[in-house]
């Protein structure tokens, strides 16, 4: 009888580690690390995917989230929407599998891209509390209710349950019961917070959330649905050797020049002809069939050759009067202004940013300025001081703006900054989502922005000071008028009372000109 | 007085007329600062120049002033009508008062509502005293002197260690009795116990009065008064610093910010006595001076400017004083013995006729 080597040994006990597997012990990688921000990200994922299927569908997104607590530490989270809802087969697949879904190989503006989302959900429901997760779902036909959890060592979902009901009043939608270990909080970095940097850049979403403390809710503040976005192929400076080699494999092009040509965006033949000289390889080499070092010489051609910039139709920005709208029912603010670069390009990556200020009303006085950043619509918490996009602001100089601000810091005063950013590929930091990669492009286009923003709210800004000034200049008038009709009295012996009417009405008819000049300016 | 009543009634009326006609109402008021100061040289007297500013009623800036000289001028028509008098820290009080829903008061300080009825004494080319209007009392007076003040005779040799507390308002008295050679001025309160202490008074014959500091108006009236009703020589004895050397061109020339009333309260033909740099190494002084400051020096510097001031033996003590970087105060003499101003350094100066002009 042979002896077992130890390599053989070895690899008896070696296995595939599923994908579940490995992030019920990475969880903090999906944003559930601890139980207050556990809570947050449930929330978030259920409604990030709400807003993706019924956009997608072209629906006015109709969100109910409910978070009611069963016990000091557990709470019950129903989430549904009027989305297009899953059909019955895929359900299963969809709730119960790690890594499926349909958005991970296309390049378009998105919120989730992983297919991690609500599967994360389900499983930080089923680690905590050990409960199966119920789906509710209907396309329009009869209503399906499955009770599943996942089958953490296959990847594979578990059905505990599948049951039928008729649908009279054709309801579509999903809805998706589970139950979590979690804290509430409603500071800064809570579901409130979320829920309403949400509503500010999904303004034609209605979102209910009635949570421990009682209900929020956001209205619609228009009825149309943005543009939908377009779906491109990569563009050749933003692909990364490892995704190039991924495309190669998996292409049903015959030839290297049919495989560039329709594989990626903006290349025609004479530029596939220039890649494929620069890299040395023949025009009708099989994709397939190429080793190693040939991939990464065309991969390096593919940075050299001249191409035209992608195309930029894959964006859905919020636009400068939605932004404005939603902005200003949220935070109350008396003057907003909003900004819509043009499209720009990072690695081959198209992006767009858009900036808001608001500006006084309900917000608070001498305090620091309040940064709500977005990433495809959707708000980031955490993170703050590694991002990007709060880079660009204490690199801008508000104090220009009649705004005070220290050097590095973010701005002082009544004011709240939107910056949304949206691109077919945000480059987040860490899966965790949170901060945007510090790339010279992105924060020059983030800086323009707020300068162009800045502008115009110093504008108005000044002209506050202007009316202040003639308020305070009106008020000291008035203020003496009294005592000089009563000295004037006394010094002729004629009626106060008449003196003093008279001088009043001299105010009147020289701050009424200077009102009717301001007021003019500001329409 | 019936024309200072009907002035400030003027002033009533034309400002009333002013809103009448829908105008911006305003007052007045003629310059009180260096720039419209001039000094004539054959008067010997600084007198206020023709530059005048409006002081409008609808305009921030000066809306305020505007509002404190009217309250001062119906302040002062009521202390006309009921035939009062009362002090300027009293109209102070009377006219402070807070306005309804503010923070802001009609005063804050004495130091605003004074200069407003410099003001309205400039602008109606009357004088305090008429307004009824007394100064802060300051000032005291010894000598072979005796006076009548409202009835009451009184003599000044007989009014033990304090002396006589010169009043506000001088132009009242009669003097039935005055026997003395000159008048020695002196700046400063200890010096001057010092010499009634040694009866110096009564050896030399003269009538010595501290101005405790800045002379009041009424001490400067008095000065005058003595001076030229009895034709008697007036010595000025101050620190040797900048402020000291102004005590006496306030004696002698009229102040900047009473150039209105020179006239009326200087003396040009008063003389400094001292201290000056010289008496410092004549009497070899130069262990009782002190380090001069930063602002004596300046000040030294502005007054060097003053057209009064520009003799030679002038510009030399204030560029002594800027040059040597020391000042010497009155009391600091002492130092020299208790007796020797009196003694030796009094004398002295009055005998050799040390003076300058």
């Amino acid at each position: 009888m042979v002896e077992e080597t130890i390599a053989e040994k070895m690899s008896r006990d070696m296995k595939e580690v599923s994908v579940a597997e490995f992030f019920e012990k990475n969880r903090h990688l999906l944003g559930y690390e601890n139980s207050t921000k556990a809570f947050l990200t449930v929330i978030k994922e259920a409604i990030d995917n709400s807003l993706d299927a019924t956009t997608e569908a072209g629906i006015l997104p109709d969100i109910k989230i409910s978070a009611k607590p069963t016990n000091a530490d557990r709470f019950k989270i129903i989430a549904e929407d009027n989305g297009p809802g899953v059909v019955e087969s895929k359900v299963p697949f969809a709730f119960g599998k790690f890594l499926y879904g349909s958005k991970f190989h296309r390049l378009r503006q998105s919120r989730g891209v992983q297919g991690l989302g609500i599967h994360g959900a389900i499983l930080y429901s089923q680690l905590t509390t050990g409960k199966p997760v119920e789906i509710t779902t209907s396309i329009g036909k009869d209503i399906h209710i499955f009770e599943m959890m996942i089958d953490v060592t296959k990847n594979e979902p578990h059905i505990i349950s599948h049951t039928v009901q008729k649908n009279p009043n054709k309801w579509h939608g999903v809805k998706i019961e589970l139950e979590i270990e979690g804290r509430f909080i409603e500071r800064a970095q809570s579901v409130p917070e979320y829920l309403k940097q949400t509503a500010i850049a999904n303004p034609y979403a209605h979102i209910i959330f009635d949570g421990p403390n009682g209900k929020l809710e956001f209205e619609r503040v228009v009825k149309e649905l943005p543009r939908q976005p377009k779906e491109i192929k990569p563009h050749p400076y933003g692909v990364e050797l490892g995704l190039l080699r991924r495309i190669l494999a998996g292409t049903k092009s015959k030839t290297l020049l049919n495989f560039l040509t329709s594989e990626f965006s903006r290349v025609g033949r004479r530029s596939a002809e220039q890649i494929c000289k620069l890299a040395k390889l023949e025009l009708n080499k099989k994709p397939q069939q190429l080793v190693h070092e040939e991939i990464e010489r065309l991969h390096k051609a593919m940075q050299i050759v001249k191409l035209v910039a992608p195309p930029t139709d894959c964006l859905s920005p919020l636009g400068e009067n939605l932004m404005t709208e939603g902005f200003k029912k949220e935070t109350g603010a008396e003057y907003v202004v909003a900004v819509t670069r043009p499209p720009s390009v990072y690695r081959g990556n198209p992006f767009q940013v858009e900036v808001g200020l608001a500006y006084g009303g309900n917000l608070p006085q001498n305090q620091t300025a309040q940064l709500f950043r977005l990433a495809n619509k959707v708000p980031l918490l955490y993170h703050q001081s590694d991002c990007a996009l709060t880079e660009a602001v204490t690199d801008t100089d508000f104090r220009r703006y009649d705004l005070s601000q220290s050097q590095g810091q973010l701005p002082v005063g009544p004011l709240t900054i939107l910056i949304h950013f949206a691109s077919v590929w945000v480059p987040f930091t860490s899966e965790g989502k949170q901060a945007i990669a510090n790339y010279p492009e992105i924060v020059r286009e983030v800086k323009l922005a707020l300068q162009d923003a800045g502008r115009k709210l110093a504008g108005y800004i000044r002209q506050q000071n202007k009316f202040r000034d003639r308020q305070f200049r009106r008020q000291v008038f008035e203020r003496y008028i009294p005592v000089v009709a009563e000295s004037l009295s006394k010094l002729t012996n004629k009626d106060a009372k008449t003196i003093l009417n008279k001088l009043q009405d001299m105010i009147k008819k020289k701050t009424e000109v200077k009102e009717s000049e301001g007021s003019k300016k500001e329409a | 007085m019936k024309e200072v009543k009907k002035k400030l009634e003027d002033l009533g009326e034309k400002t009333l007329n002013d809103i009448e006609k829908g105008e911006n109402p305003s007052i007045d008021i003629p310059i009180r600062s260096l720039s419209n100061v001039v000094y004539d040289s054959k008067t010997k007297m600084l007198t206020i120049g023709n530059k005048s500013a409006k002081r409008y009623f609808f305009n921030v800036a000066h809306a305020k002033k505007f509002m404190q000289s009217f309250l001062v001028a119906a302040f002062c028509k009521e202390l006309q009508d009921q035939n009062l008098h009362t002090s300027l820290r009293d109209l102070f009080y009377a006219l402070k008062r807070t306005f309804p829903n503010s923070q802001e008061n009609t005063f804050d300080e004495q130091s605003e509502s004074d200069p407003t009825v410099v003001d309205l004494e400039v602008a109606l080319d009357i004088l305090r005293e008429q307004l009824h209007l007394n100064a802060d009392v300051r000032g005291r007076v010894v000598g072979n002197v005796v006076i009548e003040d409202r009835g009451d005779l009184v003599d000044w040799s007989k009014l033990g260690s304090g002396g006589w507390a010169i009043p506000s308002n001088i132009e009242d008295i009669t003097f039935k009795k005055v026997k003395a050679d000159y008048i020695l001025v002196i700046e400063k309160n200890a010096a001057f116990e010092r010499l009634h202490e040694d009866k110096f008074w009564q050896r030399n014959k003269a009538i010595l009065i501290t101005t405790q500091g800045q002379p009041a108006r009424g001490t400067r009236r008095l000065i005058q008064r003595l001076a030229t009703e009895f034709n008697l020589p007036v010595f000025v004895f101050t620190d040797l610093d900048a402020y000291g050397l102004y005590i006496y061109s306030v004696i002698k020339y009229g102040s900047i910010s009473l150039a209105h009333v020179s006239d009326r309260l200087g003396t040009p033909h008063a003389k400094f006595l001292g201290l000056t740099m010289d008496d410092v190494d004549k009497f070899n002084l130069k262990s009782f001076t002190i380090r001069a400051e930063e602002v004596d020096i300046k000040r030294a510097q502005e007054m060097m400017k003053y057209k009064w001031f520009q003799k030679p033996e002038w510009q030399r003590l204030l560029k002594s004083l800027i040059d040597r970087k020391i000042k010497a105060e009155l009391e600091s003499l002492s130092g020299k013995g208790l007796k020797f101003i009196t003694e030796e350094y009094l004398p002295a100066k009055i005998k050799n006729k040390e003076f300058l002009d």
